[in-house]
């Protein structure tokens, strides 16, 4: 109301009138993002504590304290392993998808015959690896046969992985390691088309590092291996916490818990314990970001 | 001198290096593009060679009796439009709702304005599961702060149309719209603040000079939000199996495929299909689907490649 008399009482400054017009601009945002986020979020929070039933006049909401929580991490046959399994995972594939993409970025920037081809190439994931295609790909019967049949592809995989893990514990490496470095050869198809957009961001990352820090560095004598980890390193380890970031969102879309957590909303209506269900999950996913933005945040280089 | 310099252990390793290169980028690009060839020569393919243990990439026996089925069960041609038709409004909408606001976080600063930038990383940081059942309850019973019953007596149920995406994309919270908002923000503070007070002192005012002015040099970032915007939307399994129950979609039509080809192929008997003919079918399906976006991709990857560079996402 102030504001409004203001208007028509005197002439705006330049900055008080742009101001006004960055609130128009942010309004459309703001409007939804209080209608399809804010109260949303909140009344989640309310559903995750109460009972739902859903009756002639609506829906009778009743207070119920801790009674889903409990629900769903003491009775829930599925929830606490499909969890797990849901961490689990980001915590192993998350790594493997940023040191791979970062790898794979410092590859395509080179100049060699066919670059752009293979870019193409590499972004193609961006396109084809999301939502309901990922999801019938990994049910493909013919596909899942064709890697069984001898002679294919999958097969001569297995065995390179297997020879490799065999080389790598006769030299006395690890078998936890070796394990893990097996397992990212052998879902290389997963680990590629999940970093196509991670690709993109460090590539954009490293064309913007200065030519004349190389130029130097190869007139002091550095190698191209000391000008990655002194130079580029450095250079892009910022977008390795917003590559980070954007693996473990990014994983949202596409795992059991999501469906599960669906499944408990739409197919046994059971509205509260799915909201229970779906806070763990957020709040999970919050202790993890903090946690691996907090170390990762340390060693990152800014300019400033 | 020219032998010695091709013996010189510096040579050796460039060339080393080279191979090595090749190698991985040729070997990764073949991982990537194998399930597409894979459907290709599946969808060719005839029902006979299906068993036969000669084939393996290219047929014997080509038809395309496969793609038949896949159009005539998917309703292909309807599914293309709407969801062409349902992709292009969310994304055209999203790209402008997310521009404006974009720019408003990034050069017209108000109180308060850092407050909110906060809740568009809040929108992005949490899962879209977590507020999927109020939003769903919301638009059931949709009465926009209780003025709709006001005009139409009761609710209105926006479950099953285009409205929950056309008000979500509106107000810039659709699918990932925080990310877009992001890119533009990111975008718009790399252009330098005299190119915009140049056009204030020419007189222009907030509205032209953000038109005129800052969207013309604004183009990368317009086409990496709308590529973006228009796949995801294009393969979203999430919101669209939960607003569009009955309505042709291709994702919605994609996971009811199995289904659908069980009921078609088999007279509704699940056990009597041959499970290894309708995942060809299937695959068919995949690869239609997957088909507009190929081609958009050829069209645009050029730009798109050139364009992420410039956007800013790493600012």
């Amino acid at each position: 109301m102030k504001s409004l008399t203001k208007l028509g009482m005197k002439q705006r400054t330049y900055a008080e009138q742009k101001a006004l017009w960055g609130f128009v601009y942010v309004l459309p945002w703001l409007l939804g993002f209080i209608f399809f986020f804010f109260i949303p979020l909140l009344s989640s929070l309310r559903y995750s504590f109460s009972t739902i039933k859903a009756n002639a006049e609506g829906l009778t909401i009743t207070f119920a304290g801790w009674t889903n929580y409990l629900e769903a991490l003491t009775v829930d046959t599925s929830f606490n392993r499909t969890l797990t399994e849901a961490i689990v995972n980001m915590v192993v594939n998350v790594p493997l998808i940023v040191i791979f993409s970062l790898f794979l970025a410092v590859l395509l920037n080179q100049k060699f015959f066919g670059r752009s081809v293979a870019r193409s190439i590499f972004f193609l994931p961006v396109i084809l690896a999301s939502g309901i295609i990922m999801t019938l790909e990994s049910t493909s019967l013919i596909q899942a046969v064709n890697e069984q049949n001898a002679g294919s592809g999958g097969v001569m995989n297995a065995f390179a992985s297997f020879e490799l893990a065999k080389m790598m514990l006769q030299a006395g490496v690890n078998e936890t390691i070796v394990l893990y470095l097996t397992g990212a050869v052998d879902r290389i198809y997963q680990i590629v088309s999940q970093s196509g957009v991670q690709i993109l961001i460090f590539l954009a990352g490293i064309q913007t590092i200065s030519p004349q820090l190389y130029e130097a560095s190869k007139m002091e004598g550095a190698t191209g291996y000391e000008a990655f980890w002194k130079i580029t390193f450095p250079m892009v380890s910022p977008l390795i916490l917003v590559n980070m970031i954007y693996t473990i969102i990014d994983s949202f879309s596409r795992n059991a818990l999501t469906d599960l957590i669906r499944d408990t909303g739409f197919v046994k209506f059971n509205f509260g314990l799915s909201s229970a269900m779906a806070w763990i999950y957020f709040l999970a996913i919050a202790v993890i970001l903090l946690i691996s933005s907090y170390f990762v945040s340390r060693k990152v280089f800014y300019h400033e | 001198m020219p032998i010695s310099r091709l013996l010189s252990l510096e040579s050796w390793k460039r060339w080393l290096w080279t191979f090595i290169r090749l190698t991985l980028i040729a070997g990764l690009s073949f991982v990537i593009l194998y399930p597409i060839l894979q459907k290709i020569s599946t969808a060719i393919k005839d029902k006979t060679d299906l068993y036969s243990p000669i084939v393996v990439w290219i047929p014997k026996h080509y038809t395309l009796e496969n793609f038949m089925n896949a159009i005539r069960i998917m309703d292909y041609w309807e599914t293309l439009l709407n969801t062409f038709t349902l992709s292009a409004t969310t994304t055209i909408l999203t790209a402008v709702s997310c521009a404006l606001a974009g720019y408003g976080f990034a050069r017209l600063k108000f109180k308060g304005s850092n407050l909110f930038f906060a809740g568009v990383i809040l929108t992005i940081l949490v899962p879209p599961t977590t507020i999927l059942i109020p939003i769903y309850l919301n638009l059931k019973d949709f009465t926009l702060m209780g003025l709709i019953p006001l005009i139409a007596g009761k609710p209105v149920n926006l479950l099953n149309s285009y409205w929950p995406f056309i008000l979500t994309s509106l107000t810039a919270n659709s699918l990932k719209a925080g990310l877009y908002i992001f890119i533009f923000r990111q975008f718009f503070r790399g252009i330098p603040k005299e190119v915009e007070e140049a056009a204030y002192i020419d007189g222009a005012g907030v509205g032209t000079t953000f038109t005129r002015i800052m969207l013309p040099n604004a183009v990368p970032a317009i086409i990496t939000t709308t590529l973006f915007s228009f796949v995801w939307q294009w393969n979203d399994s999430f919101f669209t199996t939960t607003y569009l129950t009955s309505s042709k979609v291709m994702s919605t039509q994609l996971s009811s495929l199995p289904y659908n080809l069980a009921i078609q192929l088999a007279g509704g008997d699940t056990s009597k299909a041959d499970p290894f003919y309708m995942s060809m079918v299937q695959d068919t399906g995949i690869l239609l689907a997957i088909l507009p976006l190929i081609i958009i991709y050829l069209f645009v990857q050029r730009y798109f490649v050139e364009s992420i560079e410039r956007t800013g996402i790493v600012g």
